[in-house]
């Protein structure tokens, strides 16, 4: 029994001697740690980065926590809910307003106002994917958007020395594409389990998709419905193919083929055409921004990417700021695309002869001029899910388009009561003001 | 004054028995009841995402968040699954168990304590490791299963990309994995049955096939039902096995009902929802649970 008892005390005496040093081994640095978490890919190559960004601030050390994708969401707001959150994150820019209405990240207005950029030295439309109700909350880090892929050789073949940019050409263009490569191969791949392409359709044909202050479904408006039949119609003349991505086991060999020969898709993809293709193929692969309704400057794709934010409850918000001015400034923005192949969200960046000296990344320059945000609410990536399946009906012919998007329309608007909810709220309370105040 | 002494060593035991009760209780009622009365209450709230960052837009919604439950087609989709689970992989997981508790049982098996320990060792194997091994084996090029299969001429099957035969591919392999715990328990159950029961009905010309199925199934009965109720209500709560495997997919195929609830909790943070999702489940657990207690229950019985 005195044994045990002298065993505790020990354990006690011992826990808190490691307390105490792991507390001094913190401090010992005489200077300031920043917790930075960064998602996959970009969390392994931004070390290197972040040594340079230590050299700078003497004093400052740098902790990137590497998260994985799959589990970041979670891992974000769980930190949120147990008051632990980082001092700088990645997040992607989907993300934003979700964390703003959560009261987790610093809106950067006051910020913004020293530091050596704008809002102009970004694309618009990424900038915008930032701002929640007028209050900027993230910098854009890296770019990503979705354009044409196609096969430069067989669309010459069709008779078409480029890429069209008004949807009749384009689709004239596809049916020539078919005619050429017969009935058993098809002109452009659209998955059916992708949101992305027929968002992006409905965005083109100047849909906003949700209306009344994003708190009410506009997929039954007419702007979406004309999006939305033109995407259809690519399915019903068998332009694509009734496939979802999981059933095509290797793109890239399909792409090869001559199976499908246009393909909606992102940057990530370049790398992969060139690694993926055969020799003989690598002149006859190209990118182009997207066609639009009424030609190329309605051609509009998604603004995606991921941004650099600060946690409200930093305790280092000084140095947390100079870690994104330093990951903003166009040379270290360069060194990070050369890494990671990611593209970068300062214009100034794309100046580099680098990036504009190939044509295939060059269109992803122009298409990141012609991006917007979806709408910025939390529910948004909800919302998407539930556009794929109403798609997915309507491709499959279980519904026709008039019951999908129906349907699409109901759930939406029961996802976004609270949003209604909260907007009354404030309505009422904004417009009782005046009413006190006289 | 006897009687008083027994009552002072009555109280004087009952005193002993709560304080080793507490400890126990104590962490019952904080982890588990607590847990579950917030869960209960939250049911009838919209707790969301907005919620979280400003508590004031906590709303009490009745039986909104239950009404939602039944009238989503997710719910059910995911109950179709579940039920999937429930009817396919639990007797098919009780089978294979009892069959392989028979024959480590056998009188002319050999090595017995080494089969034991082999067919426990999935048990004992983590789900992740498993579920990566599982996905080579799966693999429709290259997997072990399809070549094996090709040698029967049986075209490949894409076992976790097709949404016909991704749900056959979780039921295996969750089968394969949890069936040692059962055959332990039967193995016990078998070794409990008198030896005298064997010999009486040798003596009255009982062959194998009759003693296994006059003496060995009657005798197991006990063992059945518990058995049949622990596999049943681990086969409802299934999430690992799909969430690792196919996270649901393809087509939400292999969503199951736990998963659904996790996916709305904390993915998008609906936990008033999720919670109600919760509720209606362990509602359907405990019927099913009666129902099966009744049935077995009674033809033990009988």
């Amino acid at each position: 029994m005195n044994r045990a008892r002298c065993g505790a005390a020990f354990a006690v005496i011992a826990a808190v001697a490691l307390l105490l040093s792991a507390s001094g081994c913190a401090r010992s640095g005489h200077g300031t740690t920043l917790r930075f978490w960064a998602m996959g890919r970009e969390g392994e190559v931004v070390q290197e980065l972040v040594r340079d960004f230590e050299h700078e601030h003497p004093g400052v050390h740098v902790i990137v926590q590497q998260v994985p994708w799959s589990a970041a969401h979670e891992k974000l707001i769980t930190s949120y809910v147990g008051k632990s959150t980082p001092d700088v994150s990645q997040l992607g820019n989907t993300w934003v307003p979700e964390f703003s209405a959560l009261k987790a990240i610093e809106p950067l207005r006051p910020w913004l106002a020293a530091a050596p950029f704008d809002s102009a030295a970004y694309f618009g439309g990424i900038w915008d994917t930032n701002v929640i109700d007028g209050e900027p909350f993230g910098v854009p880090w890296y770019v990503d958007t979705r354009l044409l892929f196609y096969r430069k050789d067989i669309l010459a073949r069709a008779g078409y020395a480029s890429m069209p940019g008004d949807w009749q050409t384009w689709r004239e263009a596809m049916r020539a594409v078919k005619r050429v490569v017969g009935k058993d191969r098809y002109a452009i791949f659209l998955p059916t389990n992708e949101w992305n392409p027929p968002v992006i359709m409905g965005l083109q044909a100047g849909s906003p998709l949700l209306k009344d202050g994003d708190t009410r479904a506009a997929f039954r408006d007419s702007a979406f419905r004309s999006g939305f039949d033109f995407y259809m119609s690519l399915y019903r003349e068998n332009l694509a193919p009734s496939v979802s991505g999981n059933e095509i086991a290797n793109v890239y060999q399909e792409f090869a083929r001559g199976y499908l020969n246009m393909w909606i898709t992102g940057p990530w993809n370049l790398g992969e055409m060139r690694n993926r293709l055969p020799d003989s193929l690598q002149g006859a692969w190209a990118t182009a921004p997207l066609p639009g309704p009424t030609g190329a400057a309605s051609g509009v794709s998604l603004a995606g990417g991921s941004s650099l934010v600060m946690f409200r409850a930093s305790k280092h918000k000084r140095e947390a700021w100079a870690l994104i001015e330093y990951l903003s400034r166009p040379d270290v923005q360069l060194r990070f695309w050369r890494l990671t192949g990611d593209l970068p969200g300062r214009v100034e960046a794309w100046r580099d002869t680098a990036l504009t000296h190939d044509a295939n990344t060059r269109a992803f320059g122009e298409q990141l001029a012609r991006v917007v945000a979806t709408p910025k609410v939390p529910e948004w990536e909800q919302i998407a899910i539930r556009v794929q399946d109403q798609v997915e009906r309507v491709v499959r012919k279980a519904a026709t388009a008039d019951t999908a998007l129906a349907d699409l329309s109901a759930d939406v608007n029961r996802m976004l009561e609270k949003r209604r909810w909260l907007r009354e709220k404030a309505l009422a309370a904004s417009g009782q003001r005046p009413e006190g105040s006289r | 004054m006897k009687r008083s002494q027994n009552a002072t060593s009555e109280r004087r035991q009952k005193a002993a028995a709560w304080v080793f009760l507490t400890p126990a209780l104590l962490l019952i009622g904080i982890f588990f009841f607590v847990p579950v009365l917030a869960g209960l209450v939250m049911s009838f709230t919209d707790f969301d995402i907005y919620s979280i960052g400003s508590p004031e837009t906590i709303r009490f919604m009745g039986f909104a968040n239950y009404q939602q439950v039944v009238t989503d087609p997710e719910f059910w989709r995911a109950l179709r699954n579940t039920f999937y689970f429930v009817v396919v992989g639990g007797p098919l997981s009780v089978l294979a168990s009892l069959a392989a508790a028979l024959l480590v049982n056998a009188k002319v098996a050999r090595w017995k304590g080494l089969f034991r320990t082999i067919y426990f060792t999935p048990v004992v194997t983590t789900m992740v490791a498993v579920a990566i091994v599982f996905r080579y084996l799966l693999h429709p090029h290259y997997g072990l299963v399809n070549q094996a299969l090709s040698v029967l001429h049986v075209p490949a099957i894409d076992w976790l990309g097709d949404p016909h035969w991704s749900m056959p591919a979780i039921v295996l392999l969750a089968v394969w994995k949890n069936f040692g715990y059962n055959m332990l328990i039967f193995i016990a159950g078998l070794q409990a049955v008198p030896e005298e029961l064997y010999e009486a009905s040798e003596l009255d010309g009982a062959g194998a096939a009759a003693q296994f199925v006059h003496v060995t199934l009657p005798s197991l009965a006990p063992t059945f039902l518990f058995v049949g109720v622990m596999t049943m209500i681990g086969q409802f709560q299934i999430f690992a096995e799909p969430y690792v495997m196919t996270q649901g997919g393809p087509l939400r195929s292999t969503v199951s009902v736990v998963m659904l609830m996790y996916e709305q909790g904390f993915r998008w943070w609906r936990m008033g929802y999720a919670s109600a999702i919760a509720f209606v489940l362990f509602v359907i657990m405990m019927v099913a649970t009666m129902i099966q207690m009744r049935l077995q229950g009674g033809k033990g019985r009988a």
